[in-house]
């Protein structure tokens, strides 16, 4: 039962030559070829590339040179290029484009002897919470089918809970690490902004974007964060900060941790079973020698309007690059250069991207700058101001990672705003540029809730230590979905 | 509120075509999404600066350097259109 292994136990099992790097990958191979017609939770496997990665990673492990992640399959989240392999973004518009190049997380995980399995589904440029926006079509929860996996990183969820892979990458704008990793019971962080480089990585954001890693465990984050943190000059936004040891720190008692427990993160937007969920969580830290403490984050209802003009803005000044002419998609038979770039935008992003387009040109549109963009970057600054402000008083803070569990493909397609209320807890970190993770702290109805822990920049060492000792104590992220644990999957 | 006439302006500013068929509902959507958003006027920012990077960093400089190879060939080789190194696109002067 290899797939039911941590990234950790496959890192020993390979040190010890219980199994081998080729093994290990057309087992995870295999499972894919098997399962993921029912989650589409992939939109390229690469089995051949895999294979030779694999081959590679023995043979660096017979030569003395391998570390703890080397032969080590994972899933990269289709929005980071790869050298020679489709990096489409669930997008039509680059349905065709082969990468000539890797991102940084790419060649750091390649480096560290990583095997990539292939390329997972997401929402269409990372705009959606819930994996339906894809031009490959939406992807399904293993808790449960008729459910979505949430978004933007759902491919990257349901392959690790489906365990098709044994850990994936995701990036955060507004919560699309966190969120899936809640709705589909997984470990998920997203980190300080600056600290994983996002060069090579499609821009949706780029205030608000950042890469991190989608995992079983807090150990395992910690293993894969160590190989994608750090310093790169590719990125101009790129911090350079010293990346402590994650592992090190994963075992310091939790003793006078002082948790911030925000009244605004339990409002009425908040699903009454998810909220006993996630007390029962707090009072979990509790135990453990944390004290929770009362705080307010006093603009948490102003980080949804805000974001919903910054990310838009940015979105659409990004999306401006796809016009028909260098890469990507381009319509049919052209009548001139306005119909290219016309025709070519209209049909090759599907309406979500589209709107979000829309709304940004509208708000950085003449006249419109000061209302809109300005207003919503003032926002942005009382926004991290309240974290700075509580973060004076408390070392992380601690809520929901989603209003609630997994909900049914189609329930909130209908209203753009319904489906953005879904990250009214994800969003004011992204706002603030902090580190956050989501870990699985109960089920509901069968589904799986995240626990959202916050810390101020560059603390996920002490984020990871928390989100660890809680797992010594629980065993909610060991549960699996039923087929999995079953065997039938 | 966003109107019709807003909705096309803007969608041709953005080079993004809307049918007539669409624009009902797209105004409405884009509509309900903007009366979200104003809820932000609400807010005082009487002497708050605005906010670009999270980290209230700037851009780094770095030395004036050629540090990308000549790539011409294969990103070409992505265009949809291209001939003698050049990418191709329908012709903009009669």
């Amino acid at each position: 039962m290899l797939h039911l292994k941590t990234l950790r136990e496959l890192s020993n099992g390979l040190a010890q030559g219980d199994f081998s790097a080729e093994e290990l990958t057309r087992h995870f191979l295999a499972r894919i070829e098997r399962l993921n017609p029912a989650y589409n939770a992939f939109i390229t496997v690469t089995a051949e590339q895999a294979i030779a990665q694999a081959r590679a990673a023995d043979q660096a492990r017979r030569d003395g040179k391998a570390g703890a992640l080397t032969g080590i399959p994972l899933a990269q989240k289709d929005i980071f290029c790869t050298e020679g392999v489709r990096t489409s973004c669930a997008s039509r518009m680059l349905d065709n484009f082969i990468a000539p190049y890797n991102a940084t997380v790419v060649s750091r995980l390649n480096e560290a002897g990583m095997v990539m399995l292939g390329k997972t589904n997401m929402d269409e440029f990372a705009m959606g919470s819930s994996n339906e926006t894809s031009w490959y079509g939406p992807v399904r929860n293993p808790w449960n089918t008729d459910c979505v996996p949430g978004g933007s990183s759902g491919g990257s969820a349901a392959a690790v809970a489906g365990r098709l892979a044994p850990a994936a990458t995701g990036t955060d704008t507004g919560g699309s690490i966190r969120q899936p990793a809640a709705l589909c019971g997984l470990t998920g962080l997203k980190p300080t902004y600056g600290r994983v480089s996002r060069w090579g990585m499609i821009a949706f954001a780029s205030s608000l974007d950042q890469a991190g890693p989608m995992t079983q465990t807090a150990e395992d984050a910690a293993l894969l964060l160590q190989a994608m943190a750090g310093f790169d000059e590719k990125d101009s936004t790129s911090m350079d900060e010293p990346v402590p040891d994650y592992a090190a720190t994963l075992n310091a008692p939790l003793t006078g941790l002082r948790v911030g427990v925000p009244a605004e993160y339990f409002s009425a937007g908040l699903d009454a079973a998810t909220g006993a969920a996630v007390h029962a969580g707090l009072k979990q830290l509790e135990t453990l020698g944390a004290t929770l403490v009362d705080i307010s984050l006093p603009h948490t209802e102003l980080a949804v309007p805000a974001y919903y003009v910054i990310a838009p803005a940015e979105c659409s000044a990004n999306l401006a690059r796809f016009d028909g002419v260098r890469y990507g998609y381009r319509c049919e038979n052209p009548e001139d250069l306005h119909d290219l770039y016309t025709r070519t935008r209209s049909e090759g992003f599907g309406p979500e991207v589209k709107r979000r387009i829309l709304v940004g040109t509208y708000a950085l549109s003449a006249g419109f700058y000061d209302a809109y963009y300005r207003k919503a970057q003032q926002v942005r600054r009382l926004i991290r101001n309240d974290f700075s402000d509580a973060f004076a008083s408390v070392d992380v803070i601690a809520g929901p990672a989603s209003p609630s569990p997994a909900f049914k493909l189609g329930e909130k397609t209908a209203d753009p705003v319904v489906m953005y209320l879904e990250d009214a807890y994800t969003i004011p970190t992204n706002l603030a540029g902090l580190p956050a993770l989501s870990i699985s702290a109960g089920l509901v109805n069968g589904k799986p809730v995240g626990l959202q822990l916050i810390g101020p920049h560059f603390s996920e060492a002490k984020l990871l230590n928390v989100a660890h000792q809680f797992q010594q104590a629980t065993d909610w992220h060991t549960q699996m979905p039923a087929a999995v644990a079953g065997g039938d999957a | 509120m966003i109107d019709r006439q807003t909705v096309s302006r803007v969608a041709e500013l953005a080079r993004i075509r809307v049918t007539e068929d669409e624009i009902p509902e797209l105004t409405q959507r884009l509509g309900n999404i903007l009366a979200m958003v104003d809820t932000l006027q609400a807010a005082d920012t009487r002497d708050i600066a605005p906010l670009s990077n999270p980290l209230d960093a700037t851009q780094r400089l770095r030395a004036d350097a050629v540090t990308e190879p000549n790539q011409r060939d294969t990103l070409l080789a992505l265009a949809p259109a291209s001939d003698q190194g050049l990418f191709l696109v329908p012709r903009v002067i009669e």
